[in-house]
């Protein structure tokens, strides 16, 4: 290997047979380089969906009422379904040991939102003091609605950036300010920030002066919360989904509604959905690799193809170097010294052509479920070597068969 | 130099086998210029091969410079070849990427000779045969007596004990056989050993010992008066 000798006797080969040695190389290095692109890919996906989801709570449990669609001792279907108060209260200490954070919320309906003579067209919420917590919402500005503002029901306001945006540029803060709603007066004390500016179009007041204010009564939307953080994944969904299960029939019960009636009450549970994204990303990851093991395989083939050709087209020469004195073992290792180098300068130019690409362009893909696509260097590297080593596998047996051609028939290969 | 006694050699040939070479007693003294003659299917070439080490005979001594030649495998036989025997062949095999130069280095690279070395003595025998300025074209930049004559070269380079050369005019037109022929009576005048198989007469006449092959047995071993071949020329 280290005989310079032989380095210059490659060279010389290689120098004298360029095609040969570039269509080598470019089947290693796009099988490389397509490897490295899908793996890349792959995390990119894994990246993104974990990006998407990071947004809210990921174990969040939601509740919201529907119609009933099944007929249930004596009741008829279509019934519509009303969460209050109480139900609220009865699930909390029924689930108590499940629950992290809490909220009701109620989609404050008919009403107007002034600031000074500006209109605002934005929906307001009633929600509890933990909501913060459950949307996620990072605040930018003051505080969030606390203990004190809802047991209270103090007629306080927060609202999200887009709207201090889009209504309070005359103002440094919006903090401080007051809007009217429906004729009451909110004292905004905090600004937060989302990812989407949708939800950032929001005002949150606390749920117990949305009930008395805007005549709610007893009456919810829908509860949200969000379960204690579990290392384990696989977990975590088991107890999500049995929690969803348990609040299902508690509420369902309730409310007098069939054990089967999914429509009545609706519960969503992030983790669920969380493990049916990372299990698809799982599939589309295996997938990725099974083609970028497919696309290295066709490398190994073609470049024990080529060797093949190599071998073939050599044999002449073969029987001249050794009725010149070449040993077979000096033939076999000239074809696969050869060989290796074409394999690993290509191989590696692939990878950091490849990875130097994902590295630059990656951080500025902008695609949804896609995110800062990378591989990990280590497993190209193994690629990169396995690639040689079956490269080395592919021309051996050619080259060795080659040498042991008896010369006589090697010199009348024509 | 050579001894061969008593030399058989048969192939396979499905159920039945070929009796190439049947009972070869030969030998010759160094510095001879012996031409081996014979119709195609004498077994001249089959002679030859084994002389060359390129074949193994099933029979019989062979006696190399008192080197016994037997029990070869191929790192042996490779090795004896290298430091014993130049090859020059009718379609003169030369490596059609590498120049004149690394064409004659060639055997020089397989003694593990250095490259600058390997490359000076390449020149000196280059010279020899008369290409020192053709030395970096291609073989296909070269005619065919260019070409004989750079494969001369090679087997010279390493300096053997004897050069064996098979049918080496055999692709050429007269005229520049005969100046092969040349080159080839003066690396004889300067002492070295060289077997030359050939169906040419004139070719043969040219060499100081004529041996008739026929059927694989040695039918006549003649000595004669080599004509110059730049007489002819």
């Amino acid at each position: 290997m280290f005989d310079l000798e032989r380095w210059q006797e490659i060279f010389d080969t290689i120098r004298k047979n360029k095609l040969r040695t570039f269509l080598t190389g470019v089947s290693v290095a796009s099988g490389i380089f397509m490897l490295v692109i899908l793996l890349g890919f792959g995390e990119g996906m894994q990246n993104g969906i974990a990006y998407e989801f990071e947004q809210d709570a990921t174990t969040i449990v939601e509740v919201w009422p529907g119609v009933t669609t099944k007929e249930f001792k004596g009741l008829n279907p279509g019934r519509r379904i009303q969460l209050r108060n109480d139900n609220y209260n009865s699930s909390n200490s029924l689930f108590g040991d499940k629950i992290e954070y809490k909220s009701p919320l109620i989609f404050v309906q008919n009403v107007t939102v002034n600031y000074g003579k500006e209109a605002l067209v934005y929906g307001v919420r009633g929600v509890s003091y933990d909501y913060q917590f459950i949307d996620n919402a990072k605040l930018a500005e003051g505080r969030f609605l606390n203990y004190l503002d809802e047991k209270n029901t103090g007629k306080v306001a927060i609202i999200g950036r887009k709207i201090k945006q889009d209504v309070f540029k005359s103002v440094d803060t919006p903090v401080g300010e007051f809007i009217n709603i429906s004729g009451v007066l909110f004292k905004i004390v905090g600004v937060f920030d989302e990812r989407e500016e949708r939800e950032e179009e929001r005002i949150y007041i606390p749920v117990t002066t949305a009930q008395k204010v805007f005549n709610g009564a007893d009456r919810i939307s829908n509860i949200s919360y969000t379960m204690p953080a579990v290392d384990n994944f696989d977990e975590a969904v088991v107890q999500a989904v049995a929690f969803k299960e348990n609040l299902r029939s508690h509420l369902q019960q309730v409310h007098t509604v069939a054990p089967d009636d999914t429509s009545a009450i609706q519960v969503w549970s992030a983790l669920e959905e969380a493990k049916r994204y990372f299990s698809l990303t799982g599939n589309i990851k295996f997938f990725f690799w099974f083609v970028g093991i497919c696309t290295i395989i066709a490398g190994v083939v073609g470049v024990s193809n080529i060797m093949l050709i190599v071998v073939k087209e050599r044999t002449r020469e073969i029987g001249i170097r050794k009725a010149l004195g070449a040993k077979p073992w000096s033939i076999v290792g000239m074809i696969l010294h050869e060989a290796i180098f074409v394999t690993a300068i290509s191989g590696f130019a692939g990878l950091i052509f490849s990875m130097g690409l994902l590295e630059i362009v990656g951080p500025y893909i902008e695609v949804d479920y896609v995110k800062n696509p990378s591989v990990n260097f280590n497993v190209a590297l193994a690629t990169v070597f396995v690639l040689i080593l079956a490269g080395t596998i592919a021309g051996f047996f050619p080259a060795w068969r080659a040498a042991n051609i008896h010369t006589i028939d090697a010199l009348r290969d024509e | 130099m050579i001894e061969i006694k008593d030399l058989h050699k048969s192939y396979k040939m499905g159920s039945n086998s070929l009796h190439v070479l049947k009972g070869i007693n030969f030998s010759c003294k160094e510095g001879e210029l012996v031409a081996i003659m014979g119709s195609s299917g004498s077994g001249k070439s089959t002679l030859l091969n084994i002389l060359g080490m390129l074949d193994e005979a099933d029979e019989g001594e062979y006696i190399l410079d008192g080197i016994p030649i037997k029990n070869l495998n191929e790192t042996k036989a490779a090795n004896y070849r290298n430091k014993f025997l130049g090859f020059i062949f009718q379609s003169f095999n030369l490596i059609n990427y590498k120049t004149a130069l690394e064409n004659v280095a060639l055997p020089l690279y397989y003694q593990k000779m250095p490259r600058k070395q390997r490359q000076e003595k390449a020149l000196k025998y280059l010279e020899q045969v008369g290409l020192k300025e053709w030395s970096h074209h291609l073989p296909s930049e070269l005619s065919g007596g260019q070409k004989q004559r750079v494969a001369i070269a090679r087997a010279m380079v390493a300096e053997p004990k004897v050069l064996l050369a098979d049918e080496l005019t055999g692709a050429l037109d007269s005229t520049t056989s005969y100046e092969v022929m040349d080159l080839i009576q003066k690396i004889n005048d300067q002492g070295n050993t060289i077997l030359v198989v050939t169906h040419e007469p004139d070719i043969a006449q040219m060499c100081k010992r004529i041996i008739h092959l026929k059927d694989g047995v040695i039918v006549k071993d003649e000595k004669v008066k080599q004509v110059r071949a730049t007489a002819n020329v």
